[in-house]
């Protein structure tokens, strides 16, 4: 585990630099994390963002399926606000984990 | 008479009817179990039929032979569950009353899902190893190909037996080799996570398996669609990766029934409490298996682990009394890697898989996370014993919760 400070708060994250306690987001610690990853945060990321943390803390599995099904984007519109790895880019800048499987 | 309904009669149902007619009186408890298919498949052996190491009759048993007396077994498809009335309604039309219920429908693979994929080059250069007909007509597939671009590729996580892609690529490279045609094959992992690995010390651990084996891997993919006719698998970000034969994870959904029954989340797995095992919102519904929604992988071995859980808790609702019992999560896999060797991951929800032995400390046999003969053997061996232990409800020498025993957890955690 290492640190990171985002605005003067000292964040957990790995060495990846993923959040390690979905808590200590904020949406001021979104748009640094945002602007680190060259993204400008407009009302339909923070619309993406939110619906990640709800299903995140919720317990639920993240997929592209269910984002592109959740009404705010379709998978297209996903990858616009979030390019290149987009499940894996968002859930950075939402502090939940990295999408990963068992092993 | 009170009933306690099991829907699927697969592994998790399975385990399920034996366990409670064990301990529930036949005088009290109608125990009725549904499913809409006679055969009993060991899926884990599907995976070896490709390179025909397994046949057909080398992965099916009927049903019957594993449901105990006592239970009555009723083969139909299931068409309607009632959970505010208690009542379950088969295809055939006959409707069942239940005081409990207990969903063991797992999962199912859904080519429609993805266009393009159940399409002309469906069985015929794409493949599914998940069904017996899938791994069949790729075993006479692969028995002339005379080689080209392989693709191993997943279309959206969670699917049963994440591991299974990695085994495929490990016995391809085997395969390949061993019939002296290994450079004529181009062997490509597909897959929308961001690496073949996920998991850091796994990952320490295991990374130089893909670069060993000479596959390469392609990582943060989400397939869009398959191209039949230029033979193209295409990404949402426009990406292309050409195949002259593909095994493919489809899309993995829940029974369709969980949908119209208004129970599951949007891959039709319900919603369950990852500890107690019971539903979020019927008291007297209880999920295992790969059905439920759970953060923990879809494999035989959880469904085990589950089953002595979700025993304990139902004969605490039964008896009236707040569930004890908690599940940890706990999975684990034996791990195919080639050329007479498997790996083995042990893990469960906050511990992810770490290097040690199983079950015993130095003893083992097994090893964490390494490579070994004698995983293999237990991966092979493990057939006889699902099918004469586990299916039958009985305990194995081994905790239902992760146990620390034998771990090892390196020195920079």
């Amino acid at each position: 585990m290492t640190t990171t400070e985002i605005n003067g708060v000292t964040i957990n994250v790995n060495d990846e630099g993923y959040f390690l306690d979905a808590s200590q987001w904020s949406k001021d610690i979104a748009v640094e994390m945002a602007k680190r990853e060259s993204i400008e945060l407009t009302d339909k990321h923070y619309q993406v963002l939110e619906f990640l943390r709800n299903r995140f803390l919720k317990g639920e599995t993240l997929t592209m399926r269910s984002i592109g099904k959740s009404g705010i984007v379709d998978i297209k519109q996903f990858y616009e606000l979030f390019p290149g790895g987009p499940l894996k880019m968002s859930s950075k800048i939402a502090g939940i984990p990295k999408p990963a499987s068992c092993v | 008479m009170k009933r306690i309904l099991i829907l699927g009669a697969g592994t998790a149902g399975t385990m399920m009817a034996n366990k409670l007619r064990k301990i529930l009186s036949k005088e009290t408890w109608n125990i009725t179990i549904v499913d809409q298919d006679e055969v009993h498949y060991y899926q884990p052996g599907f995976l070896f039929i490709p390179f025909g190491i397994y046949n057909r009759k080398d992965v099916v048993k009927p049903k019957s032979n594993f449901i105990p007396y006592g239970v009555e077994i009723i083969y139909s498809a299931i068409e309607l569950i009632n959970a505010e009335t208690n009542k379950v309604t088969l295809a055939n039309g006959s409707l069942l009353d239940y005081d409990y219920l207990i969903i063991a429908t797992g999962v199912q693979t859904k080519p429609d899902e993805t266009p393009g994929l159940n399409g002309e080059l469906w069985y015929k250069k794409i493949f599914d190893f998940y069904t017996v007909e899938g791994s069949l007509a790729m075993q006479d597939f692969l028995k002339t190909w005379t080689g080209g671009d392989l693709i191993m590729a997943i279309t959206e996580i969670p699917f049963k037996c994440p591991i299974a892609p990695i085994e495929f690529v490990c016995l391809a490279d085997e395969y390949f080799t061993k019939k002296r045609m290994r450079e004529k094959v181009n062997i490509i992992f597909v897959t929308p996570l961001p690496g073949a690995f996920t998991k850091p010390i796994a990952t320490k651990m295991l990374s130089t398996m893909m670069a060993d084996k000479n596959v390469t891997v392609v990582t943060d993919y989400y397939i869009e669609k398959i191209d039949n006719k230029n033979q193209k698998l295409i990404s949402y970000d426009g990406r292309e990766v050409h195949f002259d034969a593909m095994a493919i994870v489809p899309v993995n959904m829940g029974a369709d029934v969980i949908g119209t029954s208004g129970l599951g989340d949007d891959l039709n797995l319900v919603l369950t409490n990852k500890n107690t095992l019971r539903s979020d919102k019927y008291e007297n519904i209880f999920v295992i298996g790969d059905a439920s929604n759970i953060p923990t992988s879809k494999a035989g071995s959880v469904a085990h682990f589950e089953s002595e859980v979700l025993f304990e808790n139902l004969m605490d609702s039964i008896n009236n009394r707040p569930l004890k019992a908690k599940f940890d999560g706990h999975a684990n896999c034996f791990v195919e890697t080639g050329f007479g060797k498997a790996t083995l991951i042990d893990f469960n929800y906050d511990t992810e898989p770490l290097p040690g032995t199983y079950p015993m400390t130095m003893l083992g046999p097994f090893s964490l996370l390494k490579t070994t003969w004698i995983n293999h053997l237990g991966k092979l061996f493990f057939r006889w014993i699902y099918w004469n232990i586990l299916l039958k409800g009985r305990k194995l020498p081994v905790t239902s919760e992760m146990s620390m025993t034998g771990k090892v957890v390196p020195a920079d955690k």
